[in-house]
Parts: C-alpha cells; structure tokens; sequence
C-alpha cells in the first residue's frame, strides 16, 4: 500500500490547512500521480483538485509533488514516491481556494501584462504572414509553453513580489512575441520590460528549468530578453 | 511601471550592468591582491604603504570601493524590495522599507568617503 500525505484546506470549514494521509493500492503499477488522485477522489468526493486532458497539454493539473512542481498527469510514481511516501501540496505562493486548488489570477495578470499576442499594424497580406523555415525555428522551445504555472510558483523571485515580477512563463511569453518576425512592436515591448522588476527581478536560479514538464527553458528567454535590452539601450 | 526612486540605476538593465561591471572590478581586485600577498610572504608596512600610495593603485582601489558600493546598494535594494513589502508584511512596509533603504545609502555613501580618506591619508 502506498502513503499518501495530501494538503486539505477547505475555507468554508477548515480554520487552517492540514496534511490529510490516505493509503492507496496501486497493484503494484506505476501509475501518473493523477491516477492516485482519481481513485482517492473516487473514495472520498471532498478531494478537490483541477484536472482535464490527462495527457500534460492542457496545464490543469499542475500541484507539488513530494517538493517538486508538476503536473500529476504525467509523473509517474516511480519519479514521485520516496520512502514509499506521495506528499501532494498545491503549487506554492499562490492563494488556496481549496485543497490542490489555486487562485492563478496574479499569474493569468502577468501574462496580460506581455500582450501574449501578434503586433503588426502592417496591412495583412492576402493569405498570411510568411516567415522562413529559419524564423519559424526561433519560435521553438517557446510556443509549446502551457501555462502550467509549475515554472513560476517554482520562483522565490515570483513568490514575494507576483504583482510586479512578470515570471518564468509570462517572460518565455514574452520572448516568444520579440523573437517572432511577424511582430512590429518589438521596440516598445522591450520599454515595458527595462524596470528592476519585470525582467531583472530574475537572479537565475533556474528552478523553472528544472519543474518544467514540457522541458523548456525560461531562463535562456530571459538571458536573450536582456540582450534585446542591451542592444536596444546601448 | 512606476520608475523606482530608491535604486541606483532608476532601471533594471542599468542595475544590471552595474552589477556585473562592478562584480568584474572586485573580482580583478581580489585577484590583485591575493597575487600580491603570495609574491611577498614577508610583507613589511613600508611595501604595503609604498604599493598603496602610488596614483594606479589608488584608482584600483578607489574603483573597487565605489564597485562595492554599488554593488551591496543594488543587492541590498533587491532584498529589501523582496521582503520588506505590503504583501507580506501589511501596511507598514513601505515606511518601513523606506526607512532601511535610506539607511542602507546613507551608510554606504557613508563608507565611501571614510574609504577615500583613508585611501589618501596613507
């Protein structure tokens, strides 16, 4: 049997929250952490916690495994279980709404604040917009972001000052829009971002690296940010 | 964004640079001087006196003060700025805030004039 220690906080009744422990039979198989959390769900109907696609595409059910960010979807036991033990805590820095639920407004408000969308006021040609296949290619390693949110509740930065540190994701958002060809507002993008706390609030520490379940890398998009910054400034 | 009237730079790209100019300075300094004191095991005051009073070791020196300075007064801005804030400790932060961060310049700045005294008055 294995040993669950899960975080419980339910507002309406709970004063504080509480490690709640369950056991689980997992016959043995290595099974996604989401699967843990179904069958305990399926015992005890309280257990909240967000989830959708099952597959690591939609985000939904990032949570802290056993002190490491993830989604329990595609974590295996077998890289989660220590000591025969699962702890599961909501991501942390972000207010609890119940359980492994959490208030992502301050994270969804950074990313507004990037404009996580294509500038260009140039008439729109009659198909499309064309990039070469070497364009396109800078685009990698920063499209495929989920907004999970496992990389900036992974960033102390991030955790005592969410109102003005973009973070992690909403920054590799950021770089996706100035590293595309397509965009025009590269200039003023890079205004919004020279302040000591959008950007430079990242001391690199790289814990986004190491949490993201989709393997990118936010700290090399903020490396190249700054030298966007330093071009444009010196 | 609000511009911040406590840094040093007043941007974090200047901030930034600084940092790591200034880290470049104290790490060619300390370099300097572990290298001196190897290659003179048997230092007497006079050599040190002579080595610290000539105009190019002066500069090197004033350099790596004025580098520390800048560098503990963004470092020190950036801790402050993280730990002292409304979020986390209610209303009172930013008077709070304010009061260590003028303290923390005003020490600093305090230091760098005692450092040029000193650096002169060898």
């Amino acid at each position: 049997m294995l040993n669950v220690s899960i975080y419980r906080y339910n507002p309406e009744v709970d004063d504080e929250p509480y490690m709640q422990d369950y056991q689980v039979d997992t016959q043995g198989k290595d099974v996604m952490v989401l699967d843990v959390l179904e069958k305990l769900k399926a015992e005890d109907p309280s257990l909240t916690f967000r989830r959708s696609c099952r597959e690591g595409v939609c985000g939904s059910d990032g949570v802290n495994i056993s002190g490491k960010n993830g989604l329990a979807c595609i974590t295996p036991l077998s890289e989660a279980v220590k000591g025969n033990k699962l702890v599961i805590r909501p991501l942390p820095g972000l207010p609890v709404i119940r359980d492994l639920v959490i208030d992502m407004s301050q994270f969804y408000a950074q990313y507004e604040k990037i404009q996580p969308y294509m500038i260009n006021n140039s008439p729109a040609p009659a198909i499309e917009r064309l990039q070469s296949p070497e364009e396109r290619a800078k685009l990698d390693g920063l499209y495929e972001c989920i907004l999970c949110a496992c990389c900036s509740t992974a960033c102390p930065s991030f955790w005592w000052n969410p109102d003005k540190f973009i973070g992690p994701s909403g920054l590799l958002q950021a770089y996706r829009f100035l590293a595309d060809s397509r965009d025009t507002a590269t200039e003023e993008r890079l205004a919004k971002l020279d302040d000591p706390f959008s950007v430079f609030r990242c001391h690199g520490i790289m814990n986004c690296v190491q949490v993201c379940p989709k393997g990118l890398n936010p700290t090399k998009a903020i490396g190249h940010i700054r030298s966007m910054l330093i071009r444009s400034a010196t | 964004m609000v511009t911040t009237v406590t840094s040093l730079g007043r941007s974090g790209l200047s901030d930034w640079m600084i940092q790591r100019i200034s880290a470049w300075i104290m790490t060619a300094y300390l370099m300097f001087m572990v290298g001196y004191f190897i290659g003179n095991p048997d230092l007497t005051y006079a050599q040190w006196a002579e080595l610290n009073s000539g105009l190019a070791m002066r500069m090197f020196s004033l350099a790596t003060i004025l580098a520390i300075a800048a560098h503990a007064w963004i470092g020190m801005w950036c801790v402050l700025t993280d730990y002292i804030t409304v979020r986390l400790i209610g209303p009172k932060a930013t008077a709070i805030r304010i009061f260590f961060q003028l303290g923390m310049i005003a020490i600093t700045l305090l230091y760098v004039v005692w450092a040029i005294d000193i650096l002169w008055g060898i």
